[in-house]
């Protein structure tokens, strides 16, 4: 699984890769978690307000900075 | 009520005299706009968990320029924006072939209109006050944008934005009702943590002056209606975008002390209108030129505001 979180490096942007990095661990899984700063690649997931988050090539949610909860849902329900 | 109350308290410690006018004004300013606060901005970000800049840009997408500039600008009242995310919601209104002088509408409005900018308005100074700067921001911020666009700018963009073809996605989901309060009070808390020491600051030093400095002060030592009060107060504000919380209460005092309200109104357009951390987040992806045109329309439209004013009341 590979996790991507887009930002340019605003505060929530650190907080989400924060929160995906221990939501990773929670769940004991392999994953890649990534911080994506590339505008171009940024612009190509559509997103409009930043932080988004990424889950193997999907955007699931964009402009929130998810806690580790929220995060441990979503990589469950892959 | 809480005027007599916070006066009572203060009478019980033995405070009199200047001191005691002071300490009494620091209780119950700081008090009242904290109560402001967290309830206007829990307000503000209830109702806006029903917009989002995506909807906001399906919505302007294939607009004509004026009607576009208007709603542009009416909606960065009611959308949740961060500075922070200037860049890309610039790249993502330009992918609509949403024209760059509506995109500054919407740039110019959303900050100046913030919650906690709304929020300081409407506890220091009223309901009229608000409505004149909101009205006034959104004259700004019309005029402004449609003025860029007109001026053929799209050249100092200076990164290629490949333009979505078809159908915009928006993000549709629809929270219940608790989950709207829950992210309301988040958001809520959020921004009041950040802010609330700011503002006892500001308070502070402005009961200082409300309880020492004479109502003259002003008027002798700082210009009052000498002309370059305005373009002075629009210098000041530019650098002062993350302590907007902490500079109102002063400005509330200085106005008591003989600052005209024109001048109190460019000052407090320029502290949220000309923000230098997002000219500094758009220079990424703008020419400098851009940005200084950017800054030069609105401070000269934030100075016009002044200058009407200061004339007119």
């Amino acid at each position: 699984m590979k996790i991507e979180i887009l930002g340019t490096g605003c505060a929530k942007c650190k907080a989400l890769e924060e929160a995906a990095k221990q939501a990773v661990a929670q769940c004991g899984i392999f994953a890649q978690v990534e911080k994506v700063s590339d505008l171009q690649k940024i612009m190509g997931y559509g997103v409009m307000s930043t932080p988004g988050l990424v889950i193997d090539g999907v955007l699931i949610c964009s402009g929130k900075a998810l806690n580790v909860n929220e995060i441990v849902a979503l990589i469950k329900a892959q | 009520m809480w005027h007599e109350l916070s006066g009572s308290v203060i009478a019980s410690l033995g405070l009199e005299g200047r001191l005691g006018d002071a300490a009494h004004f620091f209780l119950y300013d700081t008090v009242k706009i904290w109560a402001l606060l967290l309830f206007i901005i829990f307000a503000v970000s209830f109702l806006r968990t029903w917009m989002n800049v995506e909807k906001v840009r399906a919505y302007l997408a294939g607009k004509r320029e004026l009607s576009a500039n208007i709603l542009a600008a009416l909606f960065g009242i009611i959308t949740p924006f961060c500075t922070c995310s200037a860049i890309p919601l610039f790249l993502g209104f330009l992918q609509a072939r949403i024209p760059v002088g509506v995109t500054f509408s919407f740039l110019i409005s959303a900050p100046l209109n913030n919650e906690i900018a709304i929020a300081m308005l409407f506890g220091l100074f009223g309901f009229k006050i608000t409505a004149i700067y909101i009205g006034f921001g959104l004259f700004v911020a019309i005029v402004g944008g449609y003025i860029i666009g007109r001026l053929g700018v799209k050249k100092y963009v200076l990164i290629q934005v490949p333009v979505i073809e078809g159908a915009l996605h928006v993000n549709d989901e629809r929270p219940t009702f608790q989950e709207r309060i829950r992210e309301a009070w988040a958001n809520t808390r959020d921004i009041f943590m950040k802010i609330y020491l700011w503002v006892m600051l500001g308070v502070g030093v402005g009961a200082f002056f409300h309880g020492y400095i004479p109502a003259e002060f002003i008027t002798e030592y700082a210009g009052g209606d000498a002309w370059y009060a305005v373009p002075v107060a629009v210098l000041m504000g530019i650098p002062m975008y993350a302590s907007a919380a902490g500079v109102m209460p002063l400005v509330e005092v200085l106005t008591q002390k003989g600052m005209l309200l024109g001048s109190a109104l460019s000052f407090m357009m320029a502290v949220t209108a000309l923000s230098l951390p997002e000219a500094i987040i758009l220079k990424q992806i703008l020419h400098v030129r851009l940005i200084a045109l950017f800054f030069a329309i609105i401070g000269a439209g934030i100075m016009g505001i002044g200058f009407i004013f200061n004339a007119i009341l």
